[in-house]
């Protein structure tokens, strides 16, 4: 995304569509990856993309070193605990979540969000993990329940930790709801008439109050994250939080929009290495 | 964990003031300044974005906006001052700045009341 980019972007709802088709017209996932790594880049020279996985703490070391002391002894274990617990009780079937899902369940976090061609729709790894409950004679868990769906992929991620995010996006359908989800990121909404990129690309490492702001790439590949130590927060819980934030009706968790937006929103974190879960302030 | 005092201290100072309000309300309801309106989070928000170099109690500001200073050598015409906290989108498509009056974030008399605070900046 060079400044022209972003400016036409943010530009309003009535020139995004023109905005997006002219800004972006062909552009990969890969080539939108790439355009934001530039952006930030060109801003920062100094930061290095891969610290980007911390979020607004790659911005400034004194909380990253307070943040390298809090993760060696994690506040927040006893939940992974609890997590490892879930992960390996039995569901009513008698199978367990490894029997249904991919791989056993480890090193796939990094494939989701992914577009389900049956189905005709973005699936997330939450997704995943209901229709695994719901196969084996279990009800689905609300995705926005922290103390069930939270605690369970705080430690069902951990079994992705090191995979590289790995989002692709193949084939119209798959590249619609891409698109779907890179307009949402760009559209202005709420009373205080924010987009996320009006914070998180146009004002990635600059303060709002005392607040840092973290950029888009390396964003997803933390999650769920223990705010304060241990106050679990999934990552579309983030998304709701995010959208409240500028007085905005947030989109039901696991609603299209939100997946589309989270699919879109993972792929620019494509060839980073998955880490849950994460202390954040 | 230097930062955890600093917040207390700033909380500690925010408690001082606003029992110093309510002490004030005893006498006589307090109307709020354009000051207040400019420096209150569900309000004006200012400080969010924008530093006031010569405002001392300013403080924790954000790095958003330009610092807010010699206004009124700046906006000769107070009435584009105004026009920029109503929407700043009318000047510029792609700002990050909250159209307060356009969206109804603040009444026409607090944007005259914030913008008065402002030219005086
Ligand atoms: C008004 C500013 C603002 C807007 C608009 C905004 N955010 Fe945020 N966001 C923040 C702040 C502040 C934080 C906490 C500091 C940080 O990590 O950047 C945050 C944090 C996040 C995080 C967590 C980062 C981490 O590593 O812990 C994610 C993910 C996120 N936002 C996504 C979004 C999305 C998606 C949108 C649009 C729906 C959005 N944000 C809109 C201000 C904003
Ligand atoms: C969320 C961010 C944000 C908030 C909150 C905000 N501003 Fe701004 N403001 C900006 C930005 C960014 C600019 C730079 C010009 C532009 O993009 O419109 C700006 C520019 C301005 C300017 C023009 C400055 C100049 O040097 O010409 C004035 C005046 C101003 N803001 C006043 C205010 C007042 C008064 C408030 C509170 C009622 C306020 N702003 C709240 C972001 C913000």
């Amino acid at each position: 995304m060079n400044q022209k980019n972003i400016a036409k972007l943010l530009a309003g709802l009535a020139g995004l569509g023109i905005a997006l088709g002219a800004a972006t017209a062909m552009a990969t996932p890969e080539q939108d990856r790439q355009e934001f790594i530039k952006y930030y880049t060109s801003k920062y020279p100094n930061v290095k993309v891969d610290d980007y996985v911390y979020g607004a703490l790659a911005f400034d070391p004194d909380s990253k070193a307070q943040y390298d002391a809090i993760m060696e002894f994690p506040p927040f274990e006893a939940d992974i605990e609890k997590g490892r617990k879930m992960w390996e009780t039995p569901l009513k079937s008698g199978k367990k979540y490894a029997d249904c899902l991919p791989n056993g369940g480890k090193q796939i976090a990094g494939n989701y969000p992914m577009f389900d061609e049956a189905k005709g729709k973005v699936v997330t790894l939450q997704d995943a993990i209901n229709d695994c409950r719901v196969a084996n004679g279990e009800e689905a868990y609300k995705l926005n329940d922290m103390k069930t769906m939270g605690v369970l992929t705080a430690y069902m991620r951990t079994l992705s930790d090191g995979m590289l995010m790995n989002i692709k996006v193949e084939g119209p359908k798959a590249m619609a709801a891409y698109e779907d989800g890179k307009k949402t990121f760009f559209s202005r909404k709420g009373q205080l008439n924010f987009a996320c990129a009006s914070c998180h690309v146009q004002n990635a490492g600059v303060r709002l109050r005392s607040e840092l702001i973290s950029p888009a790439v390396g964003h997803a590949v933390h999650w769920p994250v223990f705010r304060g130590g241990d106050n679990l927060v999934t990552l579309q819980q983030r998304y709701d939080g995010c959208f409240k934030q500028v007085r905005a009706v947030p989109p039901a968790q696991g609603s299209v929009t939100m997946n589309n937006l989270e699919y879109f929103h993972s792929s620019l974190s494509n060839g980073l290495p998955m880490k849950a879960s994460v202390f954040r302030k | 964990m230097r930062k955890l005092h600093q917040i207390a201290a700033v909380c500690a100072l925010g408690a001082a003031v606003l029992s110093g309000n309510v002490l004030a309300q005893t006498t006589a309801a307090k109307e709020e300044t354009g000051k207040d309106i400019a420096f209150n989070r569900t309000k004006g928000n200012c400080l969010a974005c924008h530093g006031m170099p010569t405002v001392p109690d300013a403080e924790s500001t954000g790095l958003y906006g330009p610092p807010l200073i010699a206004m009124s050598a700046r906006y000769p015409d107070k009435a584009k001052l105004r026009a920029q906290i109503w929407d700043a989108t009318a000047f510029n498509p792609s700002t990050s700045m909250i159209p307060f009056g356009k969206h109804g974030v603040l009444t026409e008399q607090e944007i005259d009341k914030v913008t008065d605070f402002v030219y005086g900046l």
